[in-house]
């Protein structure tokens, strides 16, 4: 890939807003603001790590941006074409793919292995012949480090990890160019983690993929991203590269969270100051006005209840959502 | 005398494929206000040794072999009765997930109260003030209104912390932890862990930490025991783990986490896949995983070997390493053979 490339944005997200409707009452609904006016761009060979909190509505970003939810409002740009019409969609799914969570339940029970693999390939007509089909597996199969004999064989036979590998050949099945990773990496062992950690790499390095890596274990989004991006209640709070915004986080929130981080060595942890927040993340349902972390934020003033906090870039590449960013640090 | 000796341990399942070894002649004492991890990945039995000390196991798993001692009473064999006595009372117990450890359709003051009442002599008021005090004390606001509510309107942050707050209302001398924080937020978890850090200072009872989570563990553990496939391979003190490992597969799980410098590098991971306890090698159950394995290690069990005062292990590489540097020498020439055949 030349350099020129590398610096193209693949992925391009503005003012996305996606909001589920919630029942409050006979024939009454009030809208959930999952994700709320997030803008972003993820580079051609690049992993964009996503952190957050369970409900600050990571996961949403990931499949909305595959128009698996359509957008509430806002534009998704895909390789310089803006998303729109339901033929775009077909075409954006052959090149942007997705791997799930838990390895247990992403995978039918009563499909084979090959079966669960070729499934994208049936869908899109990838092959002209069963030959070809076959070939395509086992190659999938090779890429992802699962032996060929295990091609006919059933999910339940495979432990996490091994499953997870199955996930990722389907998700490569297309020969994708980009991949939402939604918290691949949570449900398996920490032995098997890095493991799969490990091939996350190698494809990227192999295949040139662009990662989107969805994750809440911040050790793990540290290792594996190029930038990351912090969110809360909705909204994005930080971005900046991996390295910077572990030493040196901007926004209140994003102190807090990397402080939080438990470091697997005892002299370390026994001396680290850590940030306790207070309360719990408040209820989407009920976000607070302003910014939506000033409920917790031992910065706050009137200001961050009047006016939601623009985010804005503060040095190259960084970017802060925090009225007081600049008082604070 | 310690605490809780928990010796030669042995728990099985019988199920229909067979005999499942959960717990495998696990050893380790535990002594007043220490907090003690145990740490190892899925299957390898850290859960289920816990549960043998609470004697709250599936109905197809057994004690087969060994013995639990608190304060010096044997509990293996002892029976409902005392076993109902030590439940609660002396030995808490908090579970993973707190969606499922409280019930939905009572509300938490009742919940509270129904620990305090069966467990000590207070009476339906008194039980009340108490319950109050320990929601006050795992920093619940207003109580008195909680106390009224059900469950579901907590966040699993706070549900987790009136887990707390009920395993400890009858002051136990041990509170077991059993994956407290694994469902929870990276900093709810951190404030779980304070909280826990906290209450142990102030009410002095003995942790029992089970996690897969090393951070955690070296956050808050004195003296660590790490288990694999249902047995211990190494314990110790939390430094004497994290900074000496003399275990194959702790070094392995060490190695294999992500830390700030491992960035743009490639992770060392342990290769191959959990083992199968239905199947268990002969030899060492982490043999077959193991990149440094010998010959003597396919075919036989490493005993459990004293490093220091403050640390054991068992594995034959430090018995290898002991045999080179002559510290040791074998009588019999074939086991020397053996040990010394490390291709």
């Amino acid at each position: 890939m030349s350099e020129q490339n590398k610096n193209t944005p693949l992925v391009e997200v503005k003012d996305l807003k996606q909001y589920f409707d919630i029942s409050t009452g006979f024939f009454q609904t009030k809208p959930l603001k999952a994700v709320d006016g997030v803008s972003f761009s993820i580079n051609r060979g690049e992993t964009l790590g996503l952190v957050g909190e369970s409900g600050c509505g990571k996961t949403t970003v990931g499949r909305t941006l595959l128009n698996l939810y359509k957008p509430t409002s806002g534009e998704i740009w895909y390789d310089g074409k803006l998303i729109k019409t339901k033929a775009d969609i077909k075409e954006l799914r052959k090149k942007a793919t997705m791997v799930f969570q838990d390895p247990y339940s992403s995978l039918n029970p009563r499909m084979t292995v090959a079966d669960i693999i070729a499934e994208p390939l049936d869908v899109h007509g990838l092959y002209n012949t069963k030959e070809e089909r076959r070939e395509k597996i086992l190659q999938l199969m090779d890429y992802v480090g699962l032996n060929s004999e295990h091609a006919s064989r059933y999910a339940h036979e495979f432990s996490g990890g091994q499953r997870q590998r199955i996930g990722i050949a389907r998700s490569l099945a297309v020969n994708p160019e980009f991949m939402v990773c939604d918290e691949p990496v949570s449900a398996l062992d920490v032995s098997i983690q890095a493991q799969i950690i490990n091939m996350f790499d190698e494809l990227q390095d192999e295949l040139g993929l662009t990662y989107l890596f969805i994750a809440h274990d911040l050790l793990v989004v540290r290792h594996i991203s190029d930038r990351i991006a912090v969110m809360y209640l909705g909204k994005m709070v930080e971005l900046a590269d991996a390295g910077e915004i572990y030493e040196h986080p901007l926004h209140p929130y994003a102190k807090a969270l990397m402080s939080a981080v438990p470091i697997p060595d005892p002299k370390i942890a026994r001396a680290n100051q850590r940030i306790a927040l207070e309360g719990d993340i408040p209820s989407p349902l009920k976000a607070p006005s302003g910014c939506p972390f000033r409920t917790r934020c031992i910065y706050a003033t009137e200001q961050c209840a009047m006016e939601t906090p623009e985010f804005k870039e503060v040095s190259k590449g960084h970017f802060v959502a925090c009225h007081r960013v600049a008082e604070i640090n | 005398m310690a605490l809780l000796e928990v010796k030669d341990l042995r728990t099985s399942f019988f199920t229909d494929a067979g005999e499942v070894k959960a717990v495998n002649g696990v050893s380790f004492n535990l002594d007043h206000g220490k907090v003690l991890g145990i740490v190892g990945e899925s299957g390898s039995g850290k859960s289920v040794t816990a549960y043998s000390i609470m004697q709250i196991l599936a109905t197809t798993g057994k004690i087969v072999g060994g013995s639990i001692k608190l304060d010096g009473q044997e509990l293996v064999g002892a029976g409902e009765k005392v076993m109902k006595n030590v439940r609660g009372n002396k030995v808490s117990i908090i579970f993973q997930d707190p969606m499922t450890s409280l019930n939905p359709t009572y509300t938490i003051g009742h919940q509270l109260m129904e620990a305090i009442l069966l467990h000590t002599n207070r009476n339906k008021k008194q039980a009340y003030e108490r319950a109050v005090e320990m929601l006050r004390l795992v920093n619940i606001n207003e109580p008195e209104k909680r106390m009224k509510q059900y469950p579901h309107e907590f966040s699993g942050g706070m549900r987790q912390r009136i887990v707390i707050a009920m395993a400890l209302a009858c002051e136990p001398d041990i509170l077991i932890a059993d994956e407290p924080t694994t469902a929870l937020d990276v900093t709810i978890q951190a404030q779980i862990l304070e909280l826990m850090i906290s209450l142990q200072k102030e009410l002095g009872m003995a942790i029992i930490m089970i996690t897969h989570d090393l951070g955690v563990v070296a956050q808050l553990c004195d003296e660590v025991v790490v288990m694999y496939a249902g047995s211990i391979c190494e314990q110790g003190t939390a430094d004497e783990i994290f900074y000496n490992p003399k275990h194959e597969y702790t070094k392995g799980l060490l190695r294999s986490i992500p830390t700030a410098n491992t960035a743009g590098t490639k992770l060392q991971p342990i290769t191959g896949t959990p083992i199968d306890l239905l199947n268990m090698p002969k030899g060492c159950p982490f043999a077959p995983r193991c990149e440094a394995a010998m010959k003597v290690c396919i075919y036989n069990t490493a005993e459990r070997a004293e490093i220091n005062c403050d640390h054991a292990a068992a594995c034959w590489m430090n018995v290898k390493a002991k045999v080179e540097s002559g510290e040791i020498i074998l009588d019999g020439a074939d086991k020397k053979e053996e040990v010394a055949d490390n291709e």
